[in-house]
């Protein structure tokens, strides 16, 4: 260890944290030099608004999988969102000790199933009784919706529940001093006071529903249009790029690559939307 | 200090890679890399098996990726062979040496559950292009069609439309990424229709008839079944050494028989 010292570690560390930090700036470098000279050639105009996507013939227009993209993740979020949120609440406000011990690491582990598990109960279960009962080919954005809430669900809940317990128990206190129900001081003050950090729960669990790629694949069916009903079936961007790339060459290649150009703008912007949200919960406690 | 460590990392490191090189380098066997169609893919891995178990000299690693890649690799020389079940090759295909070895039916598809068991090729097109959007058009129940088809690039799908010719596919098509994910969309939607390899074909769907010829070896080989496309081995120039070797055991009686078997058509 004196060979190193104190000084020398530093350095190393400095320059394995660096790395990471390098990797991230590789990354966005490559697809935006594979990605950019495309869309510009192109034309922003017909890349992202026309809905003509027919690698083929030359025709590249990534409109109806960036509604798609919308459609499927705002349903999750409404799948996921008020679920996860309640479930917090409850966790948090409502719930006797022992029965939080058990609750909130089932719904942890739920994090840890892999997307293709979820796609494969969305093929074999969702989309049937989706067919069945509501018709469309069943392979739907709203399969896909219903699969996405279920996934998001524990990162939302958790950084809610957590966004819950940093709330201090004088605000609770003062409440009731004040005669406040339980429920009426919890949605009248601790989620007022939780509001940020719930909000960044949801803005996460937005970027991983749009980065979702395997079970989307697998439940979305992937029909290259606009979608004009949750039943009706759709490719979002991701879909794009993982079902075309091993066969992609040439322009079709680089139309991948803008494809994720697009992506990337789109959880960058949701990523820096949830920090700031999260630094002025920080701020303000 | 930092540039020493880093320094004495990087020569480990090195020499490390150089010891793994040497090791790989000291059997002196031929190694031939083949890469490409899916369709293909498991019946390359069961004739290099074979081959291998009589030529302890060869080694041959088959990897998959879809024609494209075959066609890439072999161009590159990222592999000695490469495999791409394709109607029309693409035009810088021509700077190869294509070998046909085997043929592969493409099944129409429809859910066991659907009377209708016959099509003619204008129907087919009539279907993935959009313009028959009902099964009651076709004589069957009164329910709309879920078209299913493969996604931009697939072998399978540029030889299907090839062979249709004038099929441009409806925009309301389900895209699936392989012949299995396919297969189940089809089991599991009463009024599907999808295509598949026909080596696929399992009891959870049912094969129709094209103009009246089913979708068997037998009709295959006798040229009557209308949906077939070859599977061509390609190579940079004239097949040499380890490579020629296996190609040709491909093509012989034994390799041809193993072909069939499995559910290809032999090219012979």
């Amino acid at each position: 260890m004196r060979l190193i010292g104190d000084k020398g570690m530093r350095w190393i560390l400095l320059g394995v944290a660096l790395s990471a930090i390098a990797s991230l700036l590789t990354i966005a470098l490559f697809i935006f030099h594979e990605g950019l000279p495309f869309i510009l050639r192109v034309g922003p105009r017909e890349f992202l608004l026309s809905s003509e996507w027919d690698p083929q013939s030359g025709h590249f227009g990534i409109y109806p999988m960036i509604v798609a993209s919308l459609w499927v993740t705002l349903g999750g979020m409404l799948v996921g969102a008020p679920l996860g949120i309640a479930g917090a609440i409850f966790l948090n406000e409502f719930c006797p000790r022992p029965l939080t011990r058990i609750i909130k690491p089932t719904i942890e582990l739920l994090a840890g199933i892999p997307s293709v598990v979820f796609g494969f109960i969305g093929v074999m279960v969702l989309a049937p009784v989706i067919r069945q009962y509501l018709g469309g080919p069943g392979l739907s954005v709203l399969a896909a919706s219903i699969v996405l809430g279920i996934m998001i669900l524990p990162t939302i809940m958790s950084i809610s529940t957590d966004a819950l317990a940093a709330v201090p128990n004088s605000f609770r206190e003062g409440a009731m001093a004040l005669g406040a129900t339980r429920w009426q001081s919890v949605h009248m003050v601790v989620l007022k006071a939780a509001r940020t950090g719930i909000v960044a729960s949801v803005i996460l669990g937005m970027g991983r529903a749009v980065g979702e790629t395997m079970a989307v694949i697998m439940v979305a069916g992937n029909a290259v249009k606009v979608p004009h009903s949750p039943l009706d079936s759709a490719r979002t961007l991701t879909a794009n790029i993982a079902l075309e790339m091993g066969y992609a060459t040439g322009q079709h290649r680089q139309a991948l690559f803008a494809t994720g150009v697009v992506l990337f703008v789109v959880i960058m912007a949701l990523n820096t939307v949830a920090s700031l949200a999260a630094r002025r919960r920080a701020g303000a406690a | 200090m930092f540039r020493s460590a880093i320094r004495s990392g990087c020569l480990a490191a090195a020499a490390s890679l150089a010891a793994l090189g040497l090791a790989g380098c000291g059997k002196a066997r031929e190694s031939v890399t083949v890469a490409g169609s899916t369709a293909f893919q498991p019946f390359a891995e069961k004739l290099a098996e074979q081959y291998m178990a009589d030529h302890a000299d060869a080694s041959i690693t088959v990897q998959g990726g879809g024609s494209a890649v075959g066609v890439q690799s072999a161009l590159s020389g990222a592999a000695q062979i490469g495999m791409a079940d394709l109607v029309s090759l693409p035009p810088e295909a021509k700077a190869l040496t294509a070998v046909a070895v085997a043929r592969d039916g493409i099944a129409l598809v429809v859910n066991p559950r659907n009377p209708v068991s016959d099509l003619t090729t204008d129907q087919v097109r009539g279907i993935f292009n959009g313009q028959i959007t009902s099964w009651k058009d076709l004589g069957g129940e009164d329910h709309a069609i879920t078209v299913v088809s493969r996604e931009a690039g697939s072998g399978t799908r540029s030889s299907f439309e090839d062979i249709l010719t004038g099929v441009k596919l409806t925009k309301e098509a389900i895209v699936q990424d392989s012949n299995g994910t396919i297969r189940e969309t089809v089991a599991n939607d009463a009024s599907a229709i999808g295509y598949l390899s026909h080596g696929l074909i399992s009891g959870k769907v049912k094969a129709v008839t094209v103009d009246g010829n089913p979708c068997t070896t037998e009709a295959i080989m006798a040229r009557k079944y209308a949906l077939v496309r070859p599977i061509y081995l390609l190579t940079k120039g004239a097949p040499a050494g380890a490579a020629k070797g296996f190609i040709d055991y491909i093509l012989s009686q034994a390799g041809q028989d193993l072909i069939r078997k499995d559910g290809l058509i032999p090219a012979r």
